[in-house]
């Protein structure tokens, strides 16, 4: 966060100073955020002790024995480890797809004068805005009725493997990312492009060479905002990919829900290993993700 | 086409080095690039163009088609244009359904302005106040934004709104077992509708996350705000609430606008949360409902999921079309200027 935009004059006074005003402040804004802890902590500490224990003491009690226990049913009758590398297949291929993809098409709409720019980068920022589920039931058709060799699916189809899902996840994403990347391609100086165009460099080598290294910082925005939703995508894998056991690792919560019913202390640490990388990845990388998520706020 | 107009001056300045450069628009966008560069700009553009038309617009207006006939999915022979049939369906057997679904989807927008997009700004407007721990606050608040919906929902199922042991049970059950998830009795009742109280927990649960989405994206507005303009509304003697009000409010009317958008369609698009719990009876919004007729006896219900996703688009295009005219007319503003 830009927490560093100096204030000093506020600093300064107020330093020491403690107001009626102050202490509300402080005390309205902290109150919140105690309450604003309590889901996850509570779901840390249920997961780390036996079911039964909560059952018989009630969830304010000391535990009787501190255990990792939950977690390793969890990990093995979730066959978490099996959702984590379904995730991963996913993940990665539909990650630079999404910035290679979204990244030529802001190039050529932010540095090149076109007719059709603003329709281009309009019809991508509208794509992104629309809800899934407007598109599911003939995206649903559509996938059913592409077949694939066996080594690629195997229900035989775009409907139900890996693919189908990397595909749909660059098209609805690369709508955002466009619109984020053109927004930032526009501000860098016009005369780059004529330079590199007078030193006699492609179109590939002014979008490669020239125009993406500077656009690095968002890129690694985009890239960290985008590991956490294609991540924390629950809605595709649940409607095109049937197979329980093919499933993502937040899409298998929708099986797991059935398996671990009777036991809130093992959907606990369930719900654990599910958040873990999105928020190792988020406390690692606020910067980006904080300046991700504003760069599609504000105005280009 | 004014936004090119930076672009186009620039171009044109460079185009004076060239002096065979045609005037019509479309052979000057040829006659930017050398050879064989066009074809390469028209592949670096068209073929992620291709793939998003093709899996986003081509089945969006497939939906809308797709309202007016009845077709199980399996073979076209078998589909039948019927009209307005599956709307007549949807507002008159279905609907209990529709209705309730429409007024979850309205419910859970109002309460989404009233509430967690409310908190989140006033949140913001505390957190930027040179408060020290700052950033500590800011991470506690935006955390659960970087969650899944659907694991909020099984965070919130196993320890808040667990029947017997949940932390919300035993807080305010007055020691006995409280079904938050599966009460579907109405907290406020609409008619023959209303607000279920398991309804309600869930939106507790999206106001968890919800908050620090817009604390975030509004922090970020306010860093932009000029010190000055804030000092000197308060110099002239206006209050606090004032100087928010009739200073920092209207200039940061483009995060504005993204709030609102941002706030309607998270409201249309709920689903996760929901599903993930099994969709306790009230609590069931049109996204759930255009789903549920994918799969079935004898294949799917198209026409019938089709009209709920259309009845989604329309609620959804205005303020999508809002958010796209207002951002491109922003910035043509900043190029021209």
């Amino acid at each position: 966060m830009s927490a560093a935009v100096p204030q000093p004059y506020v600093h300064n006074k107020k330093r020491g100073h403690f107001s009626l005003g102050r202490i509300l402040l402080y005390g309205f804004v902290t109150l919140t955020a105690i309450v604003w802890l309590v889901p996850l902590v509570g779901a840390l500490y249920a997961s780390l002790r036996p079911f039964a224990d909560t059952v018989q003491n009630g969830f304010f009690s000391r535990p009787d024995t501190v255990t990792l226990d939950n977690y390793r049913r969890a990990w093995d009758q979730g066959d978490i480890a099996r959702k984590y590398w379904n995730t991963a297949l996913i993940l990665v291929p539909a990650l630079i797809f999404t910035l290679f993809f979204s990244s030529m098409v802001a190039f050529v709409c932010s540095r090149f004068s076109w007719r059709f720019n603003i329709f281009m980068l309009s019809l991508f920022t509208a794509g992104n805005l629309l809800p899934q589920q407007i598109i599911i039931q003939p995206l649903f058709q559509m996938y059913n009725r592409v077949p694939l060799p066996d080594w690629m699916s195997n229900s035989g189809k775009l409907n139900g493997s890996t693919w189908g899902i990397i595909l749909i996840h660059i098209a609805f994403q690369s709508g955002f990312c466009t619109f984020v990347l053109s927004n930032y391609m526009k501000l860098l100086p016009k005369s780059l492009n004529e330079a590199a165009r007078i030193d006699g460099a492609s179109v590939w080598k002014q979008y490669w060479q020239i125009i993406m290294p500077l656009t690095l910082p968002a890129l690694a925005a985009l890239a960290t905002l985008e590991f956490t939703w294609i991540y924390n995508d629950f809605f595709w894998a649940v409607v095109l990919e049937q197979q329980g056991a093919d499933r993502p690792i937040t899409s298998s919560l929708a099986n797991l829900g059935g398996e671990f019913f009777t036991d809130d202390n093992l959907i606990a640490a369930a719900s654990v290993f599910v958040a873990l990388p999105t928020l190792v990845v988020y406390f690692a990388l606020q910067r980006y993700f904080i300046s991700g998520l504003t760069l599609g706020s504000e105005k280009g | 086409m004014e936004l090119s107009r930076g672009v186009d001056s620039d171009i044109q300045d460079s185009l004076k080095s060239y002096p065979a450069a045609p005037a019509n628009k479309r052979s000057r966008w040829f006659s930017q690039f050398d050879g064989r560069d066009k074809w390469i700009a028209l592949l670096m553009i068209g073929i992620p163009t291709l793939l998003h038309v093709a899996l986003v617009w081509f089945p969006t207006v497939s939906s809308i088609l797709l309202s007016f006939t009845n077709w199980n999915g399996i073979r076209f022979s078998s589909m039948e244009w019927v009209g307005l049939k599956n709307y007549q369906q949807i507002f008159g057997a279905f609907q209990r359904n529709t209705y309730q679904a429409l007024l979850n989807n309205t419910v859970l927008m109002l309460f989404l302005f009233a509430g967690p997009t409310a908190l989140g700004i006033l949140l913001a407007y505390l957190l930027d106040k040179n408060i020290r721990g700052t950033r500590i606050y800011q991470a506690v608040f935006f955390t659960p934004v970087v969650l899944s919906l659907a694991v909020v929902g099984f965070i919130w199922k196993s320890v808040i709104y667990s029947t017997d042991n949940g932390l919300a049970t035993q807080l305010f059950g007055g020691g006995k077992s409280v079904d938050w998830l599966g009460n579907q009795s109405f907290l406020i009742p609409i008619g023959d509708y209303g607000i279920s109280h398991n309804f309600a927990a869930i939106l507790v649960a999206i106001a968890w996350r919800h908050t620090g989405y817009i604390m975030v994206l509004y922090l970020a507005g306010l860093k932009a705000v000029d010190p000055s303009l804030r000092e000197a509304a308060l110099l002239d003697g206006s209050s606090e609430w004032q100087t928010f009000k009739n200073v920092i409010f209207p200039s940061l009317k483009p995060v504005n606008v993204v709030i609102v958008v941002i706030t309607v369609i998270e409201a249309l698009r709920a689903f996760d949360i929901i599903y993930v719990l099994n969709t306790p009876r009230k609590t069931e919004v049109l996204s759930i409902l255009t789903t549920n007729n994918l799969l079935g006896e004898g294949g799917g219900n198209v026409g019938r999921g089709s009209a709920y996703a259309t009845i989604l688009f329309i609620l959804c295009f205005g303020f999508v079309i809002w958010y796209v005219t207002n951002h491109y007319r922003n910035t043509q503003e900043g190029a021209d200027s």
